[in-house]
């Protein structure tokens, strides 16, 4: 009698749970490909992918094929993601690898050559500089990574903010500054990058100083920003992070019109995303077809509000917050991608021994 | 036929199923992703692998990983088990609440605690006195703040099925409370701490966002160093060697642990009706003292969380909330993620019940085959073997895991890779290991002459499993299933690796959220993150009702 009562209860908790989920396995498996495969478009991308409906179907409108995205982690795991499916590509395109990635993404065979023919005419200035690279990653969007500042704390302290990477090392600043890692976050690459480009060789030894200078190192952005950051909404203590030149905007108090942060635009590495058809796609038409949708105005235009970064078109128009407060970094530090291929892991060992020690 | 073969080919059967789902879902990726870094040009070169092994760096990350978790899971026991008593043993209002509220850490997603633990402790934060921003303390801590759970529960549950007539006799006969723990109470629960302490010293080895989020960077576990590896640099042949490293210091592990169970197991006197909770005495005081101490502890992130979501600018406020029901935004009208947050928790929740059934499943015809104790020598140890080869798939990295799937279910007849229903058998791999060891202390320690006896009375298979087995099963039972339910909820690392196209679980939502500037994402990812914990929480309280009001009817 026991063990019945028993059955009965345990029964009972097994139907509860599944019959308030109103179907085993319902919904989980409602989004396969389907057979119309032949008229959807699949891109891999990153993590950080978001596009209003109404400009995906504007492309369907248009074109007749719909877009299935696919967000594959940040830009490196993507990358590496489909250098290991080479031969059996996990989507028809794919959108995010970036200029730090470019060059293994080309290099490992990943891609198809592509070029739309009606680019905007200041997309060239974003293209890679290798012309077989160029020949297979189309510009989309470009971001700044920044250090920026907390003005209200320092209008507060009666401190004028550092302007440049050098005044990040002065006593003034001492145990101010927190930046995300450059090994387990994508803008902490970036970061590393800058000073590369800014200090040559001698780039491990200002990060020397910038760690004696009391410099915190959080493994993500998020982190920092939320956490040690005085703006961040975390309470705080450090004035000086590592964000984005489009950070500043989201620092508009209600019902103020000015930001409380800036981004010093002396302290920018331009990332640049790009788009290409993938080498094997089922669907190669249809990915053509929405790279050539990616450069026009309604998807361009759409770029920052959903994914805060810059249009490589410059005719598009910015949204007002951000024609007035995100500037673009005029002298942005750069690297060769074939650069940053050939010295990446080399460079990471050095960054973890200096860092870390 | 033989007895002995009978016996055997019982096992076999039993286990059929769940090890070809191992088979799949395990062996296959993770073989495939580690054969391609030991023969990255297609040769082999096992000298290259070798060498990774012998790097200094590989040292120092193996030591930390080892000590740190096995440091971790000494706490967490020393803390697990008191609470355990206290929820399990003694009889007070809001017990239940407090129990599903321990599991309430097991489901929220690193990234948010690690912000959470960190706005404690970081310099400016209430904790920030002790300086323990970024040293192995936090990292420890936070992983005894995640697997407390884990202790409380198996040694919980094993603890409310035992008979209290065994510890009052010991103390008619003049044994004082500490002789009567020691001598009666200690012995009898081993296998249930040993099983707790195997599984909690696992996801202690193979944690991963506590480590990258609270170390900050300064600090590598194999599992860490893994992701670097295959995530950033490529090195498939240095993540192969890691792969290997934690294979073997985890099978060796769980080899050592099954044998320290398997020889203290032995057949219990259970009770199937008789409460053994009763009123907290005087004497109590201490533990239910450290009881409140170890629960505060739990609490004090989960409530830096709370706080934090309902800080809106300057104010405080419902505001990110309300905002669950939308997409996001940011400085404009854009949308920050593909789908509100209201609906990626549909899709958790029919995922976790999916995932749940089949853990369930499994897990039970696993915990039957691990539970038989066949005569002969050869076949106790097929047993033994069965038992940790399911304990695996926690000591593996997510990571090798994941990209193992993608290079080796890409054609048919396993071309899963974009499909569906790979989150929920992940999830449920995942927990599998769960409910096994909730389920087999339990079942090891029953009595098996009383299905003998049953047999012998001329009982059914069936018969005998309804009436010996089920009633001391049903409590435990639930316990799994609401574990196994709850860790499918809050899963990230294996769900994460996975396509998942536009019906993202809550927790991958929350990592989307996490990652975008400005203040009304950030309040989101903490407003969503405080709405699954509080799911998790009512499902585990809803569980605990039932068995409550079960009780009273027997």
């Amino acid at each position: 009698m026991h063990a019945l009562r028993a059955l009965t209860t345990a029964g009972l908790a097994l139907a509860l749970t599944s019959a308030t989920a109103c179907s085993v396995g319902g919904g989980t498996t409602a989004e396969s490909t389907g057979s119309g495969a032949g008229r959807t478009v699949v891109v891999a991308t990153h993590d950080s992918w978001a596009m209003s409906k109404d400009v995906l179907k504007q492309f369907t409108a248009k074109t007749g094929y719909t877009v299935k995205i696919e967000p594959n982690g940040d830009a490196g795991q993507l990358t590496n993601k489909l250098v290991l499916t080479k031969g059996s590509p996990i989507a028809d395109m794919t959108y995010g690898i970036d200029n730090t990635f470019a060059s293994r993404a080309v290099d490992e065979g990943i891609l198809a050559d592509y070029t739309p023919k009606d680019l905007p005419g200041s997309v060239a200035d974003y293209a890679l500089p290798d012309a077989r690279e160029a020949a297979r990653l189309t510009p989309v969007d470009f971001g700044d990574v920044c250090v920026n500042v907390d003005d209200t704390w320092f209008a507060k302290h009666h401190l004028t903010p550092p302007a440049s990477l050098d005044d990040l090392t002065r006593p003034a600043y001492k145990d101010l500054f927190v930046t995300p890692g450059a090994s387990s976050s994508s803008p902490g690459l970036a970061f590393l990058l800058a000073t590369v480009a800014r200090y040559g060789d001698a780039w491990p030894s200002y990060w020397t100083r910038l760690m004696g200078n009391g410099t915190k190192i959080t493994s993500g952005w998020s982190d920092a920003y939320e956490v040690d950051f005085t703006a961040g909404g975390g309470g705080g203590d450090r004035p000086i992070v590592l964000s984005y030149a489009s950070s500043p905007p989201f620092t508009i108090p209600k019902g103020a019109t000015k930001p409380t942060t800036s981004a010093l635009l002396d302290t920018c590495f331009r990332q640049v995303e790009y788009a290409g058809v993938l080498a094997g796609a089922k669907n190669p038409e249809g990915a053509r077809a929405f790279i050539d949708f990616m450069e026009q105005k309604s998807f361009q235009e759409a770029l920052p509000e959903n994914m805060y970064v810059f249009p490589v078109d410059r005719q598009a128009t910015l949204p007002a917050d951000w024609a007035r407060y995100a500037e673009v970094a005029p002298k942005p530090f750069t690297v060769a991608p074939a650069e940053v291929a050939k010295n990446r892991d080399t460079w990471l060992r050095e960054w973890s021994d200096v860092t870390t020690r | 036929m033989s007895r002995r073969a009978g016996a055997g080919a019982g096992v076999v059967a039993l286990a059929a199923l769940p090890l070809a789902f191992l088979a799949v879902f395990f062996v296959l990726p993770v073989a495939g992703i580690v054969g391609r870094g030991f023969a990255p040009d297609g040769h082999l070169d096992v000298a290259g692998v070798l060498e990774v092994l012998g790097r200094p760096r590989v040292h120092r990350v193996l030591w930390f990983t080892v000590w740190s978790a096995a440091l971790a899971t000494v706490v967490t026991v020393l803390l697990g088990v008191p609470v355990a008593f206290v929820l399990y043993r003694l009889r007070f209002p809001g017990r239940g609440l407090l129990r599903a509220f321990v599991l309430m850490p097991f489901v929220m997603p690193t990234v948010v605690v690690g912000v959470a633990f960190r706005t404690l402790l970081a310099s400016s934060g209430p904790l920030g006195g002790l300086e323990l921003d970024g040293t192995p303390a936090a990292i420890i801590a936070a992983m005894v703040f995640f697997n407390l759970a884990v202790v409380v529960r198996t040694v919980g549950s094993l603890w409310a099925g035992l008979d209290r007539r065994r510890e009052e006799a010991a103390a008619a006969l003049g044994a004082s409370p500490l002789q009567v723990l020691r001598t009666v109470t200690l012995p009898a629960l081993l296998p249930g701490i040993v099983s707790a302490a195997s599984v909690v010293f696992l996801f202690c080895a193979t944690a991963f966002g506590v480590v990258l989020t609270l170390g900050g960077l300064r600090y590598a576990t194999v599992e860490t160093e893994i992701y670097l590896l295959t995530t950033q640099l490529l090195d498939l042949q240095g993540a192969a060697a890691l792969s290997v490293l934690q294979l073997v210091v985890v099978s060796v592990l769980l080899y050592g642990a099954q044998r320290t169970r398997s020889t203290r197991e032995h057949a219990l006197e259970r009770t199937g009706e008789r409460d053994a909770t009763r009123r907290p005495r005087r004497r109590d005081l201490p533990v239910v003292a450290l009881t409140t101490l170890t629960l505060g502890f739990v609490a004090a992130p989960l409530l830096t969380l709370l706080l934090r979501s309902l800080r809106v600018g300057d104010t405080w406020g419902l505001g990110h909330y309300r905002d669950l029901a939308g997409t996001g935004g940011g400085a404009g009208q854009g949308t920050a993620l593909l789908v509100p947050a209201s609906t990626a928790l549909a899709s958790s929740w029919r995922v976790a019940v999916d995932a749940t059934l089949l853990a369930m499943l499994l897990g039970v015809l696993v915990s039957l085959a691990v539970s038989r104790r066949p005569r002969a020598r050869s076949g106790r140890r097929a047993v033994a073997l069965l038992d940790s080869v399911f304990m695996l798939p926690l000591g593996v990295s997510a990571v090798t895991l994941g990209f193992g799937f993608l290079v080796t279910l890409d054609r048919p007849p396993l071309d899963l890779r974009s499909s569906a229903v790979l989150v929920p058998i992940a999830q449920a791999m995942v927990a599998l290991p769960l409910v096994v060891r909730t389920l087999v202390p339990v079942l090891g320690s029953l009595e098996p002459r009383q299905r003998q006896a049953a047999a012998s009375l001329g009982a059914s298979p069936l018969r005998v499993a309804l009436s010996v087995d089920l009633p001391v099963l049903w409590r435990p039972l639930l316990a799994a299933t609401g574990f196994a339910f709850a860790v499918s909820l809050g899963e990230f690392g294996a769900t994460s690796f996975l396509a998942r196209p536009e019906n993202p679980t809550l927790p991958v939502l929350i990592y989307q959220l996490v990652s975008r500037p400005g203040d009304q994402n950030f309040g989101m990812a903490l407003a969503a993150s405080v709405v699954l914990g509080l799911v998790t929480v009512a499902v585990m309280a809803a569980v605990e009702r039932f068995r409550l009001g079960s009780v009273g009817t027997f």
